[in-house]
């Protein structure tokens, strides 16, 4: 059977399929379906130093193939995830991942620096969340401000560290550059295009915060083009993420050039789909006789 | 919480008016674990979201639960073209029910398409109960008989005068508690229905739980897109109808 593990920055995943963040809480819910110790990885819940309330709802609403939500980071607060859910998620055997967000700079520096005595494996700074009034995506939009907070959050932890990317950028490339000359470990991309849709009846937006984030199949084709460009443009490993459904997207995703993938809005409709790709990864390398899953990153040929 | 994602067949379908249908699905496990007004989140066809749908009678029996829902979008369009001996995703059974053990007498009010999940309550409860089911018109007026057959007195309200009385839930329920002692009032339906009924309940101190909806993702707890806002000893936050609820105290319920 072919070689499904891989290393991010020293850090050892089984496979390559990582639940994305807001779409799997801390793992709990779903290990009643399946042991989530089957998965690459757990990208937590988006977490801040303080407990977040979250956006007025209605937080979301279905759009042809994808869905708009609008959260805003309800979360208890970084104290509580490590003696409430850190604990259990590590000792069910798959890859820890705190997604870390703030209002400012000191919150993702303080929040970084509290997790570097913990045991979580991983860090993915959420600089491209759409749904909050302060921080978030304004950290993710230009290149000075994404290579300064990388820089700084390196500086206070000892973790390896993700940087997760925005998509509603106008170069892409240049920003993940900047992430990397920041001293970023990895890269995920890409966070959800921030969007809109309106009762015409009421004529109100039918998200109580207005706009939300797009996520989805709808976004896949969005997703490769941008996982492809930031392949070619950096040398540290890329997450790729934004619709995929199937094994089927996750092998187009990694021949773009993701050495990983994460699910997301699928959980919703097959709360499987993790598990569903993970086996169809390995019969799609045993099917073509390849030995190992990395032999397929980024070995889409252009045209 | 005990759940399943599974594929149940549709076993009986049936339509109760223009727009509303009852389906009964044979499910081993959902059937065998749950609970008067908990619900399941059901895949239909290409939706990306499941559309949470409360379960409307439990036959442990026959391992078959009831639903009764709405046609009101694509998804639920999608559902009601389903036919018999089809196999139906569902994910269940979700959220929290209604508490059924022996309390006094108990009054279920019910209103439109929030009132198929009391009568899974009325199935289960180990007290006498009555019922007041709120209708717009004639024509939505569902589920008369099944109520009436479990329950002690049922008045059913519409709108326009078309069946039963004329006038709201709320006018049947002020006019009950004059001759009725009632420990818990148990009710499903429009917010602003479930608002008057709380209120009515806290002003004479009865005990009163409610069924809230909200729109939803995951159903299961993980995504918290179904925030609603509930009261505390600690101050005000927001709860999810999902894992949460969808039965609520209504004296936590922040209106």
């Amino acid at each position: 059977m072919a070689n499904m593990g891989l290393f991010i920055a020293d850090v050892f995943f089984k496979n390559p399929v990582i639940t994305a963040s807001g779409t799997f809480g801390f793992g709990r819910e779903y290990n009643e379906l399946y042991p989530i110790g089957k998965l690459g990885g757990v990208s937590c819940k988006g977490t801040t130093l303080l407990e977040r309330m979250g956006n007025p709802p209605p937080r979301i609403v279905e759009t042809p193939s994808g869905i708009l939500n609008s959260v805003g980071l309800q979360n208890p607060g970084i104290e509580h995830f490590i003696k409430e859910d850190l604990g259990w998620l590590k000792s069910q055997g798959t890859v820890a991942i705190a997604n870390v967000a703030g209002s400012t700079l000191e919150d993702y520096c303080k929040v970084a620096e509290i997790l570097s005595d913990t045991d979580v494996d991983m860090i993915e700074l959420n600089i491209s969340c759409p749904n909050v009034k302060e921080g978030g995506v304004s950290f993710g939009t230009s290149a000075s401000s994404v290579e300064n907070i990388t820089e700084q959050v390196k500086m206070r932890s000892s973790k390896p560290v993700m940087i997760k990317l925005t998509p509603n950028v106008t170069d892409i490339a240049e920003i993940a550059k900047a992430a990397e000359s920041g001293g970023a470990d990895a890269i995920s991309l890409i966070n959800t295009l921030t969007g809109m849709r309106i009762d015409i009846n009421t004529r109100r937006p039918i998200l109580k915060n207005n706009t939300g984030g797009l996520s989805g199949r709808a976004v896949f084709p969005v997703a490769v083009r941008m996982v492809w460009q930031v392949a070619q443009a950096v040398s540290i490993p890329v997450v790729g993420m934004g619709g995929i459904a199937t094994w089927q997207d996750a092998v187009e995703m990694m021949l773009a050039g993701a050495c990983a993938i994460q699910v997301g809005t699928a959980n919703f409709t097959d709360a499987y789909t993790p598990i569903k790709i993970i086996d169809g990864l390995e019969k799609y390398l045993d099917d073509n006789g390849i030995k190992d899953i990395k032999e397929i990153v980024g070995k889409a040929e252009m045209w | 919480m005990a759940y399943v994602q599974r594929e149940a067949i549709l076993i009986k379908k049936e339509k109760l008016n223009s727009t509303v249908f009852r389906f009964t699905l044979k499910e081993d496990v959902i059937s065998e674990i749950a609970t008067a007004g908990q619900f399941v989140n059901i895949k239909c066809g290409e939706k990306v979201l499941r559309r949470p749908i409360s379960i409307c009678q439990i036959d442990k029996k026959h391992n078959c639960i009831v639903i009764v829902f709405e046609v009101r979008g694509e998804g639920t369009q999608w559902l009601s073209q389903c036919n018999q001996h089809d196999k139906i995703d569902i994910m269940g059974p979700l959220g929290n029910g209604f508490n059924t053990e022996k309390q006094g007498k108990a009054l279920l009010i019910g209103g439109g398409i929030g009132v198929p999940p009391l009568l899974s309550v009325a199935e289960s409860m180990e007290c006498d109960c009555d019922a007041i089911l709120g209708f717009k018109d004639i024509e939505t007026t569902i589920l008369v008989e099944e109520f009436s057959s479990k329950c002690k007195d049922v008045v059913v309200m519409t709108q326009d005068g078309t069946y039963g009385e004329k006038g709201l839930v709320t006018d049947a329920l002020v006019k009950k508690l004059e001759t009725n002692d009632y420990s818990v009032i148990c009710s499903c339906g429009p917010t602003p229905m479930l608002e008057a009924v709380s209120q009515i309940a806290q002003k004479i101190g009865i005990e009163c739980y409610v069924s809230l909806e909200e729109r939803m993702g995951c159903g299961v707890g993980a995504c918290l897109v179904c925030a609603c806002k509930t009261k505390s000893k600690d101050g005000e936050k927001y709860s999810h109808v999902c894992k949460d609820g969808p039965v609520f105290n209504a004296k936590e319920v922040v209106w």
